[in-house]
């Protein structure tokens, strides 16, 4: 069984498409890199996937998994780094699962926490403020976060974004890893050469679906050029989409 | 001589020791929302909010006289009233829910003001407007002290969905739907404490010793759990030197308490250790990492 499948999936805003009719399925263990320009989808589509935007159409199925089964790492930006909280409490909140509302941090959770700070290489920086850190150091903890949900399917959206060749190669080790362990990977990327030496499937997104396979026979310069050229579209004025959505993959 | 001007204006007068119980009631609930109003940029809905619980309590004033119960149900009513209109109009319309909120609040402080003037006098006016914390009769601490509880209590459930809302709200829709309650139950919290609060400092003040507070310990502390702690010492603080300061000068009790809170804020902003001015101006020599 798929760990994910698409069926004719559109997600968007207000009724408009970002995403439109995107069929396929990606396989548990799966390690996929996401590209396309800027404004293709590729959030929008994450997004999807984690439940926080539901398909304007069709349907996307998370292979049996819980919602609580997915780790998602956020765009740096969506975070509010001014909010006085700890790197300790901040990556503690990856164990909502166990803990929800109520649950105390004991003495376990409070050595799985400190492992997951060091396993990123922060140890020492538990009782700093997340204000303080370089965007580097933040998205260590992102990452040090997404190791303590334990998660089957972990989603990353652009996670080498702003950050020094040491610190990507570190993170990039963790994702391999994860991959290693037969979780499902699925990253919004934009490094190219990163997508073509170390994910083994891409989806190329322009709005819509440019091509989705084995990396090798995806990433050519004509579908590049295809995404390229999609142009940026919301117009209120707009029809219904009459589309019934063409199939653009089944693994 | 020290004992006669801090401490003999409580032991003597059972109103002041009233007022001092709610301003301690008050800083005990007030502050903790206040922080929260602050870290989620919230401080001037907060305010707004404020002026909106107005034509509900002039509701309850108009059909009851000063009668806390109606003016209190009143102004949850009006409260809760205004902030789902708000959000409602800003989602049916593009409009941003703070320039929204801003026209509904307008609209209730007239409308409050007018309802009063129908039946009462300036002085009610002022009560209504400034509130009188040196008036507060037993029931009426009573209802303060239970609304205090209500939202410490309330507060703890929602703290930790609250906390992670404010930080990584997109995390937390991924993990859990407690945020749009917790959101919710925050926004009533707001409600509830400004009626409380409405009592003892009228509308024009009742946000002041939740937001003031938040901001005073914002200076002291990059925690939460200290920020919260230091708000409340600051509010009750304030609300102690206020009541001395009102009692000894008979300056109106409300403003006092706002004042002094104010006094505290500058004293902040100049000496704070996170961001004041003066550890800025002298930060002292630079640490080895």
């Amino acid at each position: 069984m798929a760990q994910l499948a698409f069926r004719n999936v559109t997600l968007g805003y207000d009724r408009h498409p970002a995403v439109h009719h995107l069929n396929g399925e990606v396989a548990p263990g799966a390690l996929v890199a996401v590209i396309g320009p800027n404004g293709a989808g590729k959030s929008t589509l994450l997004r999807g996937i984690v439940g926080i935007l539901k398909p304007l159409d069709g349907s996307i199925h998370l292979g049996g998994l819980d919602a609580r089964d997915i780790a998602y790492l956020p765009q740096s930006a969506d975070i509010d780094r001014t909010f006085p909280i700890s790197v300790f409490d901040f990556v503690g909140t990856g164990l909502w699962r166990a803990t929800s509302l109520f649950g105390g941090i004991g003495k376990a959770a409070r050595e799985k926490i400190l492992r997951a700070i060091a396993s990123v290489g922060l140890n020492g920086f538990e009782n700093r403020p997340i204000g303080t850190l370089s965007g580097g150091q933040m998205q260590r903890v992102l990452f040090a976060r997404v190791l303590l949900q334990d998660a089957r399917l972990i989603v990353l959206d652009e996670p080498f974004n702003a950050i020094d060749s040491k610190t990507t190669v570190d993170l990039l080790a963790l994702v391999k890893h994860w991959h290693g362990e037969g979780r499902t990977v699925l990253a919004a990327l934009h490094d190219m050469e990163m997508v073509r030496t170390h994910f083994s499937e891409t989806l190329i997104l322009a709005r819509g679906p440019v091509a989705w396979g084995p990396t090798a026979e995806v990433l050519t310069p004509e579908n590049l050029m295809v995404a390229m050229r999609m142009c940026e579209a919301f117009d209120d004025t707009a029809a219904a989409c009459a589309a019934d959505g063409v199939s653009s993959r089944a693994a | 001589m020290v004992y006669d001007a801090l401490i003999g204006p409580f032991t003597e007068f059972e109103f002041m020791r009233r007022a001092l119980a709610a301003v301690i009631a008050l800083s005990l609930a007030g502050a903790p929302i206040g922080v929260f109003l602050m870290l989620r940029r919230m401080s001037l809905v907060g305010d707004a909010m404020a002026h909106a619980i107005l034509p509900g309590a002039a509701i309850g004033f108009l059909l009851s006289g000063l009668n806390l119960f109606a003016m209190t149900a009143g102004g949850l009513i009006a409260g809760f009233a205004v902030a789902i209109l708000a959000g409602v109009v800003a989602r049916s319309t593009g409009l941003k829910e703070d320039a929204s909120l801003a026209t509904f609040y307008l609209a209730s402080l007239a409308l409050g003001v007018t309802i009063v003037s129908i039946k009462g006098t300036n002085i009610d006016l002022l009560h209504v407007l400034f509130g009188n914390i040196l008036a507060m009769d037993d029931q009426t601490l009573l209802v303060v002290a239970f609304n205090a509880t209500v939202t410490l209590l309330v507060l703890a459930v929602i703290y930790r969905p609250l906390v992670i809302e404010s930080v990584d709200p997109l995390f937390l829709r991924t993990v859990s739907r407690a945020g749009g309650p917790a959101h919710l139950a925050f926004l009533a919290l707001v409600v509830v404490n400004l009626v409380n609060g409405f009592q003892a400092l009228g509308t024009l003040l009742a946000v002041g010793l939740m937001i003031l507070p938040a901001g005073i310990a914002r200076f002291w502390t990059r925690d939460l759990t200290a920020m919260i702690c230091i708000a409340v010492v600051a509010a009750a603080v304030a609300g102690y030197a206020g009541l001395v300061l009102s009692f000894q000068t008979r300056v109106p009790s409300g403003p006092a308490i706002i004042l002094v809170a104010t006094v505290l804020y500058i004293v902040s902003v100049l000496f704070g250790r996170v961001g004041g001015v003066v550890r800025q101006m002298f930060p002292g020599r630079h640490l080895e990492a």
